[in-house]
């Protein structure tokens, strides 16, 4: 076994019994994307030069006997859309080719305060906009279980990263299940914390009232481990959370027993796959075995949840994305005036759903539009928060499949942009709401594919959320590993 | 529903200088996903507000301190063109 196939938390403790140390153990993470790198393509960038400096930092202080923390010498990959000082930040956008940004994200600064070793920048959908890292303009990444395969996406990077152990953590951004969905198709567990609980500071912003931050990691524990040390209220973003953060991981040994636990009625049917459905109702079983009381409930607004995204995300990011205009960063394309500079330099810059969000969302907030479109999104938004609160009313947690689907053909989705949304419908109801919601492997299907279980909780419900979670990835207990790390499973 | 949609004049309000075959293009898919979006609309929401923070939070006020800013030579090394501290760009204003 390498280094590269430690949780967070055996590494950590390693660290600390000195039998490994944080520079053996980048070392052996490097070892294992060079393996996988060159058919997976899950980084952009590969920091090596600063990574090994970070980690020789934390054999200083391992060799002292004070580490930081929890992440102290743990190699994490990051999405690349936040901003790190004077590492290229690309969004996978031909726009930003070559911005190097003056400062780090919050989230990056916060990793690095906890000593942790950043390995590089991980692939992504253009800006976060696609299901399936196909939009990159940087080429896709491709699923560490069949390359012919789409990893999911937006974060598709970084869930093939921690699959594989070319990181053994990452963050992504979750706006509309670009998180959880690509944490599904690669076998991972994946977090989108409660909105507001992570900063966006540094966070290259597409749907404000949408994204945040959470981790990919391995196991359920590691998840609450990283989302421990960047959670946090941030003066620098106005959004953040001013109230009290929750502890994650206080209920991991709880279990299940006595709990009540919803299935939405409208996130099931036509459009799952068989097996998706079979495994997903498998484990209700086991949950209901372990004491759980198994209840459906109905959420009629979930039918309309992806409709209602397609407007204000898309509206939120037309007004975001108007900074890319070839004066402060990026690319510049020649023009005689502003203006035309303007829009020869996004119409190069951007790829084409890019371009298609940007009019969607402009149309969708012009004159004599925008009560029709964005004003009545947010109010049904309105509605989607209410019927989940009555739902919680009933229930202490929700589930349902995390993706309709196991991973796709690459290439399969690309012509269709309404079947690539699609993709998302189970995880935009959570982001409408504001509410945390996470995914677990529950094991492959009969093509060897991984299928996830999404598990939510009302809005700062973190505790609950890993409670429920702990017990699927124990009912669970999934261990196998992509074939391409090598891994005897 | 508007199924008429003005593609260039959305273009321009968008600064994206498209070609005509591709602004086509995008005003047929753009109907295709707003006719999904006719569900959204034909909800009953009279009387229903408008979510704009999912946790409710509102204004949110900070001290007016002077405090330092990002380092302006690093931002400026980021520009397309600068001189003498400014960024450069294009004439904005017709110059006849």
């Amino acid at each position: 076994m390498s280094y590269a196939d430690l949780t967070i938390a055996a590494a950590a403790s390693e660290l600390r019994a000195g039998t490994i140390t944080a520079t053996e153990l980048l070392e052996a993470v490097f070892e294992r994307a060079s393996l996988t790198e060159a058919e997976l393509h899950a980084y952009l960038t590969l920091d090596a030069a600063r990574a090994r400096t970070a980690a020789g930092q934390a054999d200083v202080r391992f060799a002292a006997g004070t580490p930081l923390g929890p992440l102290d010498g743990i190699p994490i990959a990051l999405k690349d859309n936040m901003c790190t000082r004077g590492v290229e930040t690309t969004c996978a956008s031909q726009i930003l080719a070559g911005y190097h940004p003056p400062y780090d994200a919050t989230v990056v600064s916060r990793l690095k305060a906890g000593g942790a070793v950043i390995t590089g920048k991980t692939n992504l959908d253009e800006f976060a906009m696609g299901s399936s890292t196909e939009n990159s303009a940087y080429g896709p990444t491709r699923n560490p279980w069949n390359p012919e395969r789409v990893p999911g996406g937006s974060s598709g990077g970084s869930a093939a990263a921690v699959a594989v152990g070319s990181a053994l953590a990452a963050l992504g951004s979750d706006t509309g299940g670009s998180i959880r969905q690509p944490a599904s198709l690669c076998g991972v567990v994946g977090v989108k914390p409660t909105y507001g609980l992570v900063s966006r500071y540094g966070l290259i912003a597409f749907g404000s009232s949408l994204d945040q931050i959470g981790p990919f990691t391995r196991t359920v524990e590691d998840a609450a481990t990283v989302l421990g040390v960047i959670a946090g209220h941030d003066p620098l973003d106005a959004t953040s959370w001013r109230g009290d953060y929750p502890d994650a991981g206080s209920m991991f040994e709880t279990g299940v027993a006595g709990m009540r636990i919803g299935v939405i009625r409208q996130l099931d049917g036509e459009g799952y796959e068989p097996e998706v459905t079979a495994m997903s109702r498998a484990m209700l079983d086991r949950l209901t075995d372990a004491g759980a009381e198994i209840v459906e409930v109905s959420i009629p607004t979930c039918d309309v949840a992806l409709s209602t995204y397609y407007l204000i995300a898309p509206a939120e990011a037309s007004a975001n994305l108007a900074r890319f205009d070839g004066i402060r960063y990026g690319l510049r394309a020649d023009g005689s005036t502003a203006e035309e500079m303007m829009a020869r330099t996004r119409a190069e810059g951007f790829g084409p759903e890019v371009t298609r969000r940007i009019l969607l969302g402009t149309y969708a907030l012009s004159a004599g539009y925008y009560d029709a479109f964005y004003g009545q999104a947010q109010k049904v938004r309105t509605l989607v928060k209410q019927e989940f609160a009555a739902a919680y009313e009933k229930v202490d947690a929700l589930v349902s499949p995390t993706s309709p689907t196991v991973a796709f053909e690459l290439e399969a989705k690309t012509a269709d942009p309404l079947s690539m949304y699609l993709s998302d419908v189970c995880n935009i109801p959570a982001n409408l709401a504001g509410h945390p919601a996470m995914t677990v492997p529950l094991g492959l299907d009969s093509q060897g594919l991984p299928v996830g279980f999404q598990v939510m909780a009302p809005a700062l419900g973190e505790a609950t959320m890993f409670r429920v979670a702990a017990e699927v990835e124990r009912q669970a207990g999934f261990v196998a590993r992509p074939a391409m790390t090598g891994v005897e499973s | 529903m508007p199924i008429d949609i003005d593609i260039a004049h959305v273009a321009r309000l968008a600064r994206l200088d498209l070609s005509t075959a591709d602004l086509e293009t995008y005003r047929h898919q753009l109907g295709v996903i707003l006719e999904h979006a006719a569900r959204v609309q034909a909800l009953d929401t009279a009387g229903v507000e408008p979510t704009a923070h999912p946790l409710g939070m509102t204004n949110t006020f900070r001290p007016d301190e002077v405090r330092p800013s990002l380092d302006r030579d690093e931002v400026l090394s980021q520009a397309p063109e600068a001189r003498d501290g400014y960024f450069v760009v294009p004439p904005a204003l017709d110059q006849g």
